[in-house]
């Protein structure tokens, strides 16, 4: 995938930021990821010239990151905490539900570290949109209201997609 | 005893619930005055003066003085570049997601009246890549800032220019490691510089550079405006003003408390309108006071009683206040599954660069993994002790001794440290294998 004209000007308006142009990569990669659902390496590429690199330097960084996605993983990645304040109050149950519940193309969940959202653990984010105070129900729930349309879902890289 | 909280950087958000991140409710309850208050005074007094009065120590972790670090950058040495470290990973803490979610306008000034000081025309909010809203507030709040005047060229007629650019980061805890956010920031993989030299010398593309937590940042219009020497009146000793405590865990009432630094962990946790006490009235068996990489504490009185006062609870408890988290857990809490659950969070998280944290979080973890999980073999406790000084030697000094570039390695041995000084008999009593969970496998 390419960008598409209109992002391609955000790009370089991207680049055009900051006094090294190598800076950008991992703000590029989140617009690509926003508008092809994944990384693709096609997208590396056009990053690489983009930022004056070789596409293995792209590569090289992107692959340190957790939130860059390398494979498509569908619309809706289902990012769930399970680290200690999440741990005792629920959060491994509501991963484990939503992981059997989900195995389609379509959500993709995901065990995650601390999201700083530990006043309402346990916590999850949808597309990077928190959700709070969960039980296991209540969080397929709104996985649910995703899919049937009543929430709109940010990118999969948590950015705005029109 | 019951204290309240003392509402000096969360008093917007708590004010205007309805509107604190936008333009109009900052500016209605007293925005920029601080940056109007700093541009009166001159450069000079706002570093060497208030804030140096104010006593203001470094909210991110290691409670550095703020003037201090600032009095390190070279004279006469340009560019220079001012980075807010937003990137909040350290388990359980959620202050600056808040701060910059409903008080993005505060962050701004604060790093108006930084730039200012510090002669800087470009300065970076590196944001940690998961916060989305707070990403989109600040992006808009900047954009607002420079609609306003607040931002960009010649800023309320003081012939000083500044442009803050904002940037995401992508899912990795080890860049709140402030020289693995400079490498990040370059586009690089987050892994830590060695030092020196320290970013106020070879910082942001190897230009003085100065990296300040979110926290840090939104105090300066209040230190400005109220001035130093009042500032420095909250507080205790050197630990000066307020600090907004994320509390969570088994607590009636989890959430964010700004409160004067020399209050006890008991009025936090217990006070009817900060935590309200422990859930469905059980005790306290241990908690984290300061993010997860601190060394534990329990519901000793002597503990509950230690005032959140960075200097005396690392000289007589050995723990840090860090990030300002404090995690609660009540008795029916195995400490070995949360010690395990935290270091596999350092075993995911380690970077890879130094070879004790790369390989040693790892084997911390398995081996935590089967004592948690009621296979242990009787000699797993000493192993980790073992493993755990190659990461900190001396072990119970973790997280302040080390073998590596950065702190993350030993910040693995904190939890067994804790493990150590507290459970240990409760944790032998868990190890009495022969093992079915072999640790060699993966
Ligand atoms: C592994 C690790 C993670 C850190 N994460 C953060 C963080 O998320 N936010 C932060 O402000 N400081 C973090 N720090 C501390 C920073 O390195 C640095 O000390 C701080 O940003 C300086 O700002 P301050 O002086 O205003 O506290 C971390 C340190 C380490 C070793």
């Amino acid at each position: 995938m390419m960008f598409t004209p209109e992002n391609l000007e955000r790009a370089r308006a991207i680049v055009a930021r900051y006094p090294r142009a190598k800076s950008a990569i991992l703000p590029l990669a989140h617009l690509a990821q926003d508008q092809d659902g994944w990384l693709s390496p096609e997208a590396m590429r056009e990053i690489a010239a983009l930022t004056r690199v070789e596409p293995a330097e792209v590569l090289g960084t992107c692959s340190f990151y957790t939130m860059f996605k390398r494979d498509p993983v569908g619309r809706l990645v289902v990012s769930v905490c399970t680290n200690v304040t999440c741990l005792v109050t629920g959060g491994p149950e509501v991963l484990e539900h939503l992981a059997r519940r989900y195995d389609d193309d379509d959500v993709y969940v995901e065990e995650v570290e601390c999201l700083a959202a530990c006043g309402g653990a346990p916590a999850m984010q949808v597309n990077y949109e928190f959700h709070e105070g969960l039980t296991p129900e209540m969080a397929e729930e709104i996985v649910e209201a995703y899919k049937r349309g009543e929430l709109i879902p940010r990118g999969v890289s948590g950015g705005r997609v029109s | 005893m019951t204290v309240t909280e003392t509402r000096v950087i969360t008093k917007r958000i708590h004010d205007r619930p309805e509107d604190s991140w936008t333009i109009d409710g900052a500016l209605a309850s007293g925005a920029y005055e601080g940056l109007r208050a700093a541009f009166a005074m001159g450069r000079d007094a706002i570093g060497e003066e208030q804030v140096k009065a104010s006593g203001l120590r470094g909210r991110g972790g290691a409670g550095f003085p703020t003037a201090t670090k600032w009095s390190f950058l070279p004279a006469g040495s340009y560019p220079r570049y001012l980075v807010v470290n937003a990137d909040e990973g350290e388990p359980s803490t959620f202050k600056d997601r808040m701060l910059i979610e409903r008080d993005p306008h505060q962050l701004i000034e604060g790093i108006a009246i930084a730039a200012f000081a510090i002669e800087c025309n470009l300065a970076f909010v590196y944001i940690r890549g998961e916060f989305a809203l707070g990403y989109e507030r600040l992006e808009q709040a900047v954009a607002e800032a420079k609609a306003k005047g607040f931002l960009g060229m010649n800023i309320l007629g003081s012939g000083f220019d500044l442009d803050i650019v904002v940037h995401r980061g992508a899912g990795a805890y080890i860049c709140g490691e402030e020289t693995a956010l400079l490498e990040s920031l370059e586009g690089e993989r987050g892994m830590p510089r060695i030092r020196p030299p320290f970013p106020a010398i070879e910082g942001l593309y190897a230009k003085p550079t100065v990296v300040n937590n979110v926290e840090t940042i939104s105090t300066l219009p209040h230190i400005v405006r109220m001035g130093g020497e009042e500032y420095a009146k909250l507080g205790v000793d050197r630990s000066t003003g307020t600090r907004v405590f994320s509390l969570s865990g088994h607590v009636k009432r989890p959430g964010n408390y700004e409160v004067e630094l020399g209050v006890t962990f008991r009025d936090l946790l217990y006070s009817p309108e900060l935590g309200g006490g422990i859930t469905d009235d059980r005790k306290v068996k241990f908690f984290i006071p300061g993010g997860a990489s601190s060394q534990w504490l329990t519901g000793a009185d002597e503990h509950l009683d230690a005032p959140l006062d960075m200097d005396f609870l690392e000289q007589n408890l050995g723990v840090m206040l860090g990030s300002g988290a404090v995690m609660v857990f009540d008795e029916t809490v195995n400490p070995a599954l949360v010690a395990w659950r935290l270091a596999k969070f350092f075993a995911d998280e380690s970077c890879g660069k130094c070879t004790p944290c790369r390989e040693g979080t790892g084997w911390v973890e398995k081996v935590l993994y089967r004592i948690a999980h009621g296979q242990g073999r009787p000699q797993d406790f000493d192993m980790l002790l073992d493993v755990c000084d190659n990461i900190s030697p001396g072990v119970t000094t973790a997280p302040f001794a080390q073998t590596t570039i950065c702190p993350l390695g030993p910040s693995v041995v904190s939890p067994v440290a804790s493990l150590q000084k507290y459970f240990r008999d409760e944790v032998l009593a868990m190890c009495t294998g022969p093992s079915t969970i072999p640790v060699s496998a993966s």
